[in-house]
């Protein structure tokens, strides 16, 4: 669905008067591959290069070096620009910056008007896609009037009206209350089980990343871990370098196993910390 | 403090004015400022009385509502009369030391303050009855032909819908940003004008890089969402004149006539 | 020193269709030196009341006191207030706006009407506190990372000598080792300069590892105000009403129903690894 290949990222700093400072690399020989269906999650802290990378799959920024693949386009090849942004969308991290509409419909039938959707057709469109968000009450809403996760709902809905294969979150947690980010990781993992739509998940909140397939851990441009959440968070110290966390039972069952408890690696929930201490106990 | 303010005051209810395709309302309140400028005497202004009466009838808005809107702008209203009332030249009636109230000055004074009251209430009907967002999009079609002559008419309507948008958002920003600085001891009410002016510099300079940052994420957001401009474009609520609409343009051409006609066979 | 609430209510919009009340019927006592986490979700009132606190708001009745005396008596300098009682707002963004940070953290004491020297020294104190580095001092302030900006932002209150410190969702934005940098930073400056810290969070986690008291705000009512422990007992209330206690309340609770013997009382990760290692006899 989504590959990169050796790509690389850079952008050029320069100071005040315009003059060259130096070149920065934001993106480091980054290898993908993600096969559809998949939820994939990508952690790094902040400056780590993920949103950068993001940007990358909906071809709003190309490659210095390297190539980027969605659904087998090349990004840089122009004829397909509008194929990869319909079939790739993207949520990104400040709700309140990605709503154009007025009212919330308008905003959700806003990406089939651009790609000459038929009236009829964007309705429906618009109907179905507010209806798998949960928004569908209110359509008629000014989105000023919304919290923090339900606009980020309406930006998802916006996204599925275009109906795309793959939908890449850029952080799209970071600005809302825990209430707020439990509606959107609610939200996009139904849209990868029930629609089967892939995932790419951007975030430093590491409680979201627990029910990704794969994740991958960002750091100064690559791609420094690769594996299922568990494998990831099997890795407390390394990811305490990396300037990210694990979640607190995670931390809890490490540290009660650096004192002697014979517990797991990696436990991601509370329900497997108690099952594994009762297990001990026997 | 600045949440107070509104923009386009729309007053929510269903009426037949509100159901009218936006572009109906433009055109009628067009005409509207077009006849009282033609008429001139006054049966003409009965008749424009009438027709505004009838329309904020059918309109549903509470009167009360309308002329709230009035207060705003009594001091222009009351200027405009002054002026019309002692600068007039005519038969003098009174005079009161250098300034002389004539017969003509009192007929102008009394037609403008009708004229300005009738366009007032007219224009602020239509913003009460259509939402800010169909205005833009009832603009946007009445401007169509001038495409013709490479005005970029669809941009600058979606450029008004969006800062429609986004006024409320800066507003809010403008206020939060007033209390940090006021939190460190900013002082944005007392001292000379140029004290003032410059104590605007740690709001503004926030607010414009909070507005260039909203500015260049929007643009990114829309172009992942496939926007490239008007070409090739659907619309998911395009404008179609249905019968009421068709009436009441009539109604808009048989209240022009019978302005013009009063005018020429009164006089 | 202390903050006295008495029987405050703030209506917003008042007069008009849109009025609702944000604060109702707040009775607060926050004494010298205390280390205090205000909780509540968006819209629970907590940015309104914190508001209330340094007079940027004023209450629609009842009455705010600062030092025994009423900040909202026509007469009381409420310039001198805002420097006793700082707040630091949540997005940095929305204070900078100097051409470096050291003319930014100046802003504050300037506007005290304090001489340049002391002006200047006080900037160069506050960012010491805040552990900035020398070489950043004349750099944008619009360079910095989300971690660095919030380090100036707080400088910039800290320069104005505040008795009390109010920072509003400090961690917001900032990933896992930015979030712990800040809260240990504003941990520091509660030990060793011993003001009074109000911190506005919306994530329990964040807040009790570090604060002696915690006050629940909920639909513009004070729904708990008491120790940590105290206030995590009543989990299940908390969840009801949009927040949740630490993980390890419930791991504790948990463990306590399948019948390990630990103390459920437990707040933070240390004391939680301590309670079971004594189940298990390893202590």
């Amino acid at each position: 669905m989504l590959r990169t290949d050796k790509l690389v990222f850079e952008y050029i700093r320069r100071d005040e008067e315009g003059n060259v400072e130096g070149i920065t690399r934001a993106v480091d020989n980054v290898n993908l591959d993600v096969k559809p269906g998949e939820f994939i999650a990508i952690l790094g802290h902040n400056g780590s290069g993920k949103s950068t990378l993001a940007k990358h799959f909906n071809a709003l920024l190309y490659p210095t070096e390297g190539e980027v693949f969605v659904d087998g386009m090349n990004t840089e090849d122009d004829s397909h620009l509008w194929d990869i942004r319909q079939e790739a969308g993207m949520v990104f991290q400040n709700p309140d910056n990605q709503i154009i509409g007025q009212v919330v419909e308008e905003d959700v039938g806003f990406g089939p008007e651009n790609m000459g959707v038929p009236t009829q057709e964007i309705w429906e469109r618009v109907e179905e896609s507010l209806k798998t968000v949960g928004m569908l009450q209110f359509r008629k809403s000014s989105p000023n009037h919304l919290s923090g996760g339900q606009k980020q709902r309406v930006s998802i809905a916006g996204v599925i009206a275009m109906h795309p294969k793959c939908i890449i979150f850029d952080e799209p947690t970071a600005m809302l209350d825990p209430n707020g980010r439990k509606e959107v990781i609610r939200a996009a993992r139904a849209l990868n089980q029930v629609e089967n739509i892939t995932i790419i998940l951007i975030t430093h909140y590491m409680e979201e990343v627990i029910y990704a397939d794969r994740v991958f851990v960002m750091d100064k441009g690559h791609v420094e871990m690769t594996g299922t959440p568990r494998e990831i968070f099997s890795q407390v110290d390394r990811l305490k370098e990396l300037r990210l966390g694990v979640p607190q039972v995670t931390l809890l069952a490490h540290e009660l196993k650096k004192a002697g408890l014979p517990l797991p690696d990696g436990v991601l929930t509370r329900e497997e910390f108690v099952e594994e201490l009762k297990k001990i106990k026997r | 403090m600045l949440r107070d303010i509104t923009l386009g005051q729309y007053y929510r209810t269903e009426s037949v004015i509100h159901s009218l395709d936006p572009r109906v309302k433009l055109v009628a309140t067009f005409a509207f400022i077009v006849s009282l400028f033609v008429a001139n005497n006054f049966i003409g202004y009965v008749i424009a009385a009438l027709f505004l009466a009838m329309v904020i009838y059918l309109s549903k808005v509470p009167p009360k509502f309308i002329f709230r809107g009035m207060k705003t702008i009594f001091f222009l209203l009351l200027l405009t009369m002054v002026f019309n009332l002692f600068l007039t030249p005519g038969t003098p009636i009174v005079s009161v030391w250098k300034f002389t109230i004539t017969q003509e000055g009192l007929k102008m004074a009394a037609m403008m303050a009708v004229r300005l009251v009738f366009l007032i209430t007219g224009s602020s009907l239509m913003t009460l009855t259509t939402t800010p967002n169909h205005l833009t999009d009832g603009l946007e079609r009445l401007l169509r032909p001038l495409r013709l002559f490479k005005v970029p008419v669809h941009e600058i309507s979606m450029m008004m819908s969006i800062a429609l948008r986004f006024i409320p958002i800066l507003m809010e920003e403008t206020d939060k940003i007033m209390k940090a600085q006021m939190a460190r001891g900013a002082d944005f009410e007392s001292g000379s004008l140029i004290k003032r002016a410059k104590s605007l510099v740690p709001l503004l300079v926030p607010l414009f890089i909070s507005a260039f940052r909203r500015a260049n994420d929007l643009a990114m957001a829309m172009e992942a969402r496939c926007y490239k401009g008007g070409d090739g474009r659907t619309k998911m609520k395009p404008l179609i004149y249905e019968k009421r609409d068709r009436l009441a343009y009539l109604v808009i051409i048989l209240y022009l006539v019978l302005i013009v006609v009063m005018g020429r066979i009164l006089f | 020193m202390s903050i006295i609430l008495d029987h405050v209510n703030y209506i917003y919009d008042e007069d008009t269709a849109m009025a609702h009340a944000a604060l109702i019927d707040v009775c607060l006592n926050i004494p010298d030196g205390q280390f205090v986490g205000l909780i509540g979700h968006t819209g629970s009132g907590k940015s309104t009341l914190i508001q209330h606190m340094n007079g940027l708001e004023k209450p629609t009745s009842g009455c705010v006191f600062y030092d025994g005396k009423d900040i909202n008596d026509s007469d009381y300098d409420k310039k001198s207030l805002r420097a006793k009682v700082g707040l630091v707002f949540q997005y940095p963004e929305h204070q900078l706006f100097e051409t470096d940070c050291f003319k930014d953290v100046c802003f504050g004491p300037k506007n005290l009407g304090l001489p340049q020297k002391e002006v200047e020294l006080r900037a160069y104190e506050a960012l010491k506190q805040v552990g900035f580095d020398d070489e950043y001092f004349y750099q944008s302030p619009f360079d910095l990372s989300g971690g660095q900006k919030r380090r100036v932002a707080i400088a910039g209150v800290l320069a104005m000598k505040p008795e009390v410190l109010i920072l509003d969702e400090p961690t917001a934005g900032l990933d896992p080792k930015g979030r712990e940098d800040i809260l240990n930073l504003i941990s520091k400056l509660h030990e060793e300069m011993g003001i009074t810290i109000i911190l506005v969070s919306h994530s329990m986690d964040d807040v009790a590892n570090y604060v002696q008291r915690i006050i629940v705000m909920n639909k513009g009512r004070v729904a708990f105000d008491d120790e940590p422990k105290e206030v995590f007992k009543h989990y299940k209330e908390l969840e009801e009403i949009g927040l949740a206690a630490p993980q390890v309340t419930y791991v504790m609770q948990e463990l306590h129903e399948a019948g390990f013997p630990v103390d459920t009382d437990v707040t933070t990760l240390e004391d939680a690894k301590n309670e079971i290692l004594k189940a298990f006899g390893k202590c």
